[in-house]
Protein backbone atom coordinates (compact mmCIF):
# COMPACT_ATOMS: atom_id res chain seq x y z
CA UNK A 1 0.00 0.00 0.00
CA UNK A 2 1.10 3.50 -0.80
CA UNK A 3 2.36 5.70 2.03
CA UNK A 4 1.44 3.03 4.56
CA UNK A 5 3.84 4.45 7.15
CA UNK A 6 1.93 7.77 7.11
CA UNK A 7 -1.53 6.35 7.77
CA UNK A 8 -2.88 7.92 10.96
CA UNK A 9 -0.38 10.80 10.80
CA UNK A 10 -1.63 14.34 10.70
CA UNK A 11 -0.39 17.86 10.18
CA UNK A 12 0.15 20.41 12.89
CA UNK A 13 -2.78 22.82 13.06
CA UNK A 14 -2.69 25.86 10.78
CA UNK A 15 -4.70 28.98 11.58
CA UNK A 16 -6.92 30.33 8.79
CA UNK A 17 -9.21 33.32 8.58
CA UNK A 18 -12.52 33.31 6.69
CA UNK A 19 -11.84 36.55 4.83
CA UNK A 20 -14.69 38.59 3.47
CA UNK A 21 -12.93 39.39 0.18
CA UNK A 22 -11.88 35.77 -0.33
CA UNK A 23 -15.47 34.60 0.19
CA UNK A 24 -16.76 37.20 -2.29
CA UNK A 25 -14.23 36.12 -4.93
CA UNK A 26 -14.96 32.46 -4.34
CA UNK A 27 -18.75 32.96 -4.60
CA UNK A 28 -18.20 34.84 -7.84
CA UNK A 29 -15.92 32.12 -9.24
CA UNK A 30 -18.51 29.38 -8.59
CA UNK A 31 -21.33 31.58 -9.95
CA UNK A 32 -23.31 31.59 -6.70
CA UNK A 33 -25.38 34.79 -6.42
CA UNK A 34 -26.60 34.20 -2.83
CA UNK A 35 -26.63 37.48 -0.86
CA UNK A 36 -25.82 35.50 2.30
CA UNK A 37 -22.15 35.44 1.23
CA UNK A 38 -21.72 39.11 0.35
CA UNK A 39 -24.57 41.35 1.48
CA UNK A 40 -24.04 42.22 5.15
CA UNK A 41 -27.54 43.55 5.63
CA UNK A 42 -29.34 40.59 4.06
CA UNK A 43 -27.14 38.25 6.08
CA UNK A 44 -27.74 40.10 9.34
CA UNK A 45 -31.50 39.95 8.82
CA UNK A 46 -31.41 36.22 8.00
CA UNK A 47 -31.46 33.33 10.46
CA UNK A 48 -27.65 33.28 10.37
CA UNK A 49 -27.27 36.80 11.72
CA UNK A 50 -24.14 37.40 9.63
CA UNK A 51 -22.30 36.51 6.43
CA UNK A 52 -21.65 32.82 5.82
CA UNK A 53 -19.20 31.02 3.49
CA UNK A 54 -20.18 28.74 0.56
CA UNK A 55 -20.28 25.02 1.48
CA UNK A 56 -17.15 24.09 -0.48
CA UNK A 57 -15.15 27.15 0.69
CA UNK A 58 -13.07 25.17 3.24
CA UNK A 59 -11.21 23.73 0.23
CA UNK A 60 -9.34 27.06 0.10
CA UNK A 61 -7.82 26.73 3.59
CA UNK A 62 -4.26 25.79 4.42
CA UNK A 63 -4.32 22.51 6.36
CA UNK A 64 -0.58 22.08 6.67
CA UNK A 65 1.07 18.86 5.53
CA UNK A 66 1.52 15.43 7.06
CA UNK A 67 5.21 15.55 8.05
CA UNK A 68 7.34 13.69 5.49
CA UNK A 69 4.48 12.81 3.16
CA UNK A 70 5.30 14.02 -0.35
CA UNK A 71 2.70 13.44 -3.02
CA UNK A 72 3.69 13.51 -6.70
CA UNK A 73 3.11 16.96 -8.25
CA UNK A 74 1.04 15.63 -11.16
CA UNK A 75 -1.27 12.82 -12.17
CA UNK A 76 -3.40 12.36 -9.04
CA UNK A 77 -7.14 12.03 -9.60
CA UNK A 78 -9.70 13.52 -7.24
CA UNK A 79 -12.28 10.74 -6.83
CA UNK A 80 -14.70 12.17 -4.32
CA UNK A 81 -15.24 14.84 -1.70
CA UNK A 82 -17.51 15.04 1.31
CA UNK A 83 -17.96 17.79 3.85
CA UNK A 84 -20.03 17.74 7.03
CA UNK A 85 -20.77 20.83 9.09
CA UNK A 86 -21.68 21.11 12.76
CA UNK A 87 -22.95 24.61 11.99
CA UNK A 88 -22.49 27.22 9.21
CA UNK A 89 -19.04 28.71 8.68
CA UNK A 90 -19.06 32.47 9.31
CA UNK A 91 -17.15 35.21 7.57
CA UNK A 92 -14.60 36.78 9.89
CA UNK A 93 -13.96 33.75 12.06
CA UNK A 94 -10.66 32.01 12.66
CA UNK A 95 -10.39 28.30 11.89
CA UNK A 96 -7.71 25.88 13.00
CA UNK A 97 -7.21 23.34 10.20
CA UNK A 98 -5.54 19.93 10.09
CA UNK A 99 -5.14 17.12 7.56
CA UNK A 100 -4.64 13.43 8.24
CA UNK A 101 -3.99 10.48 5.92
CA UNK A 102 -6.79 8.31 7.20
CA UNK A 103 -6.46 5.25 5.01
CA UNK A 104 -4.58 3.78 2.07
CA UNK A 105 -5.65 0.75 0.06
CA UNK A 106 -5.13 -0.85 -3.34
CA UNK A 107 -7.71 -2.20 -5.74
CA UNK A 108 -7.32 -4.03 -9.02
CA UNK A 109 -9.26 -2.08 -11.65
CA UNK A 110 -9.88 -2.48 -15.36
CA UNK A 111 -6.93 -0.21 -16.05
CA UNK A 112 -4.53 -1.89 -13.66
CA UNK A 113 -3.70 -1.56 -9.99
CA UNK A 114 -5.20 1.56 -8.45
CA UNK A 115 -4.20 3.12 -5.16
CA UNK A 116 -6.73 4.96 -3.01
CA UNK A 117 -5.73 7.56 -0.43
CA UNK A 118 -8.34 8.84 2.01
CA UNK A 119 -7.62 12.21 3.57
CA UNK A 120 -9.56 13.68 6.46
CA UNK A 121 -9.45 17.44 7.01
CA UNK A 122 -10.92 19.21 9.99
CA UNK A 123 -11.69 22.79 10.93
CA UNK A 124 -12.09 23.86 14.54
CA UNK A 125 -12.62 27.10 16.37
CA UNK A 126 -9.59 28.45 18.15
CA UNK A 127 -11.05 27.00 21.36
CA UNK A 128 -11.17 23.52 19.84
CA UNK A 129 -14.82 23.20 18.87
CA UNK A 130 -15.37 21.28 15.59
CA UNK A 131 -16.93 23.27 12.73
CA UNK A 132 -16.50 20.90 9.79
CA UNK A 133 -14.95 17.62 8.65
CA UNK A 134 -14.05 16.76 5.06
CA UNK A 135 -13.16 13.45 3.42
CA UNK A 136 -11.37 13.22 0.10
CA UNK A 137 -10.55 10.20 -2.01
CA UNK A 138 -7.47 10.55 -4.19
CA UNK A 139 -6.87 7.92 -6.84
CA UNK A 140 -3.33 6.92 -7.84
CA UNK A 141 -3.07 5.24 -11.26
CA UNK A 142 -0.51 2.55 -12.02
CA UNK A 143 1.58 5.02 -14.04
CA UNK A 144 1.75 7.46 -11.11
CA UNK A 145 2.50 4.62 -8.69
CA UNK A 146 5.64 3.87 -10.73
CA UNK A 147 6.75 7.47 -10.27
CA UNK A 148 6.15 7.25 -6.49
CA UNK A 149 7.89 3.91 -6.08
CA UNK A 150 10.70 5.05 -8.36
CA UNK B 1 -42.40 22.61 -3.86
CA UNK B 2 -44.61 24.87 -1.75
CA UNK B 3 -43.29 27.99 -0.13
CA UNK B 4 -44.59 30.33 2.55
CA UNK B 5 -44.84 34.10 2.17
CA UNK B 6 -41.34 34.77 3.54
CA UNK B 7 -39.82 32.40 0.98
CA UNK B 8 -39.28 29.52 3.37
CA UNK B 9 -39.46 26.44 1.16
CA UNK B 10 -41.28 23.23 1.89
CA UNK B 11 -40.49 20.06 -0.05
CA UNK B 12 -41.90 16.55 -0.24
CA UNK B 13 -39.82 13.44 -0.72
CA UNK B 14 -39.73 12.66 -4.44
CA UNK B 15 -40.00 16.32 -5.57
CA UNK B 16 -37.62 17.36 -8.33
CA UNK B 17 -35.60 20.53 -8.03
CA UNK B 18 -35.76 22.61 -11.16
CA UNK B 19 -32.88 21.81 -13.49
CA UNK B 20 -30.57 24.73 -14.23
CA UNK B 21 -28.56 25.09 -17.42
CA UNK B 22 -25.26 26.77 -16.65
CA UNK B 23 -23.32 29.02 -19.01
CA UNK B 24 -20.64 27.10 -20.98
CA UNK B 25 -17.35 26.51 -19.13
CA UNK B 26 -14.74 29.09 -20.17
CA UNK B 27 -11.01 29.20 -19.68
CA UNK B 28 -11.38 32.52 -17.87
CA UNK B 29 -13.87 30.85 -15.53
CA UNK B 30 -11.30 28.15 -14.73
CA UNK B 31 -8.59 30.76 -14.18
CA UNK B 32 -10.91 32.63 -11.80
CA UNK B 33 -11.66 29.45 -9.86
CA UNK B 34 -7.96 28.60 -9.70
CA UNK B 35 -7.27 32.00 -8.17
CA UNK B 36 -10.24 31.94 -5.79
CA UNK B 37 -9.56 28.39 -4.58
CA UNK B 38 -5.77 28.39 -4.64
CA UNK B 39 -5.76 25.23 -6.79
CA UNK B 40 -3.18 26.09 -9.44
CA UNK B 41 -2.73 22.59 -10.86
CA UNK B 42 -1.92 23.60 -14.48
CA UNK B 43 -4.06 20.85 -16.07
CA UNK B 44 -6.98 23.18 -15.32
CA UNK B 45 -5.57 26.25 -17.03
CA UNK B 46 -2.66 25.52 -19.39
CA UNK B 47 -3.13 23.44 -22.56
CA UNK B 48 0.45 22.16 -22.68
CA UNK B 49 0.18 20.78 -19.13
CA UNK B 50 -3.15 19.13 -19.92
CA UNK B 51 -1.71 17.55 -23.09
CA UNK B 52 1.30 16.29 -21.17
CA UNK B 53 -1.15 14.56 -18.83
CA UNK B 54 -2.76 12.85 -21.82
CA UNK B 55 -5.85 15.07 -21.91
CA UNK B 56 -7.27 16.66 -25.08
CA UNK B 57 -7.45 20.03 -23.31
CA UNK B 58 -7.73 21.70 -19.93
CA UNK B 59 -10.34 20.20 -17.59
CA UNK B 60 -12.48 21.89 -14.96
CA UNK B 61 -11.61 21.41 -11.29
CA UNK B 62 -13.81 18.69 -9.79
CA UNK B 63 -14.43 20.97 -6.83
CA UNK B 64 -15.77 23.64 -9.19
CA UNK B 65 -18.25 21.18 -10.69
CA UNK B 66 -19.22 20.16 -7.15
CA UNK B 67 -19.75 23.79 -6.15
CA UNK B 68 -22.01 24.34 -9.17
CA UNK B 69 -24.11 21.32 -8.11
CA UNK B 70 -24.58 23.11 -4.80
CA UNK B 71 -26.20 26.04 -6.61
CA UNK B 72 -29.53 24.18 -6.56
CA UNK B 73 -29.84 24.96 -2.83
CA UNK B 74 -28.45 28.49 -3.03
CA UNK B 75 -31.89 30.23 -3.23
CA UNK B 76 -32.84 28.84 0.20
CA UNK B 77 -29.80 29.84 2.26
CA UNK B 78 -31.67 32.54 4.15
CA UNK B 79 -33.67 29.75 5.82
CA UNK B 80 -31.07 27.12 6.48
CA UNK B 81 -27.64 25.84 5.56
CA UNK B 82 -25.83 22.99 3.87
CA UNK B 83 -25.02 20.52 6.63
CA UNK B 84 -23.49 17.83 4.45
CA UNK B 85 -22.36 17.72 0.84
CA UNK B 86 -20.86 14.81 -1.04
CA UNK B 87 -19.73 14.46 -4.64
CA UNK B 88 -18.27 11.66 -6.72
CA UNK B 89 -16.44 12.79 -9.81
CA UNK B 90 -17.27 10.50 -12.71
CA UNK B 91 -16.51 12.44 -15.87
CA UNK B 92 -14.29 15.19 -17.21
CA UNK B 93 -15.51 18.70 -17.96
CA UNK B 94 -13.84 20.66 -20.76
CA UNK B 95 -13.91 24.26 -21.91
CA UNK B 96 -17.11 24.82 -23.89
CA UNK B 97 -19.12 22.17 -22.04
CA UNK B 98 -22.58 23.21 -20.98
CA UNK B 99 -23.55 21.62 -17.67
CA UNK B 100 -27.02 21.04 -16.29
CA UNK B 101 -27.43 20.73 -12.54
CA UNK B 102 -30.44 19.47 -10.67
CA UNK B 103 -31.66 17.09 -8.05
CA UNK B 104 -34.54 15.56 -6.19
CA UNK B 105 -35.66 15.31 -2.58
CA UNK B 106 -34.57 11.91 -1.34
CA UNK B 107 -35.21 12.11 2.38
CA UNK B 108 -36.57 14.13 5.28
CA UNK B 109 -35.73 13.83 8.96
CA UNK B 110 -36.97 15.90 11.87
CA UNK B 111 -34.17 17.44 13.90
CA UNK B 112 -34.12 19.63 16.95
CA UNK B 113 -33.09 22.67 14.86
CA UNK B 114 -35.61 22.05 12.07
CA UNK B 115 -35.96 19.67 9.12
CA UNK B 116 -33.01 17.93 7.59
CA UNK B 117 -33.68 17.32 3.90
CA UNK B 118 -31.47 15.09 1.79
CA UNK B 119 -31.22 15.86 -1.93
CA UNK B 120 -29.69 13.66 -4.58
CA UNK B 121 -27.89 16.01 -6.94
CA UNK B 122 -26.16 15.70 -10.30
CA UNK B 123 -24.19 17.62 -12.92
CA UNK B 124 -24.62 16.40 -16.51
CA UNK B 125 -23.46 17.28 -19.98
CA UNK B 126 -25.59 15.71 -22.68
CA UNK B 127 -26.31 12.20 -21.46
CA UNK B 128 -23.13 11.94 -19.39
CA UNK B 129 -23.18 12.43 -15.61
CA UNK B 130 -19.92 14.17 -14.72
CA UNK B 131 -20.62 14.41 -10.98
CA UNK B 132 -23.28 13.16 -8.63
CA UNK B 133 -23.83 13.20 -4.93
CA UNK B 134 -26.00 14.34 -2.09
CA UNK B 135 -26.70 17.54 -0.18
CA UNK B 136 -28.06 17.52 3.37
CA UNK B 137 -29.85 20.80 3.91
CA UNK B 138 -30.97 21.87 7.37
CA UNK B 139 -34.07 24.03 7.08
CA UNK B 140 -34.52 25.92 10.35
CA UNK B 141 -37.88 25.60 12.05
CA UNK B 142 -40.18 28.65 12.08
Amino acid sequence: MLYEEFVGCRSEGVGNLVEKGAVRKFAEAIGDPSPLYTDERAARESRHGGLIAPPTFPRTFDYGAVPGLELPPAGLIHGSHRIDYERPLFVGEGVLCRVELEKSYDKEGRRGLLGFLLFERTGETLSGERIFTTKDTVVVTEAVRKVIEG
Amino acid sequence: MNGSANGRPSWSVGDDLEETVLPPVTRLGLIKYAGASGDYNPIHTIDAAAEEAGLPGVIAHGMLTMATMGLVLSPYLAHGYVKGFESRFSGMVFVGDELRVGGRVAGLEEREEGQLYTFEVYARKGEETVASGAVDFLLYGD
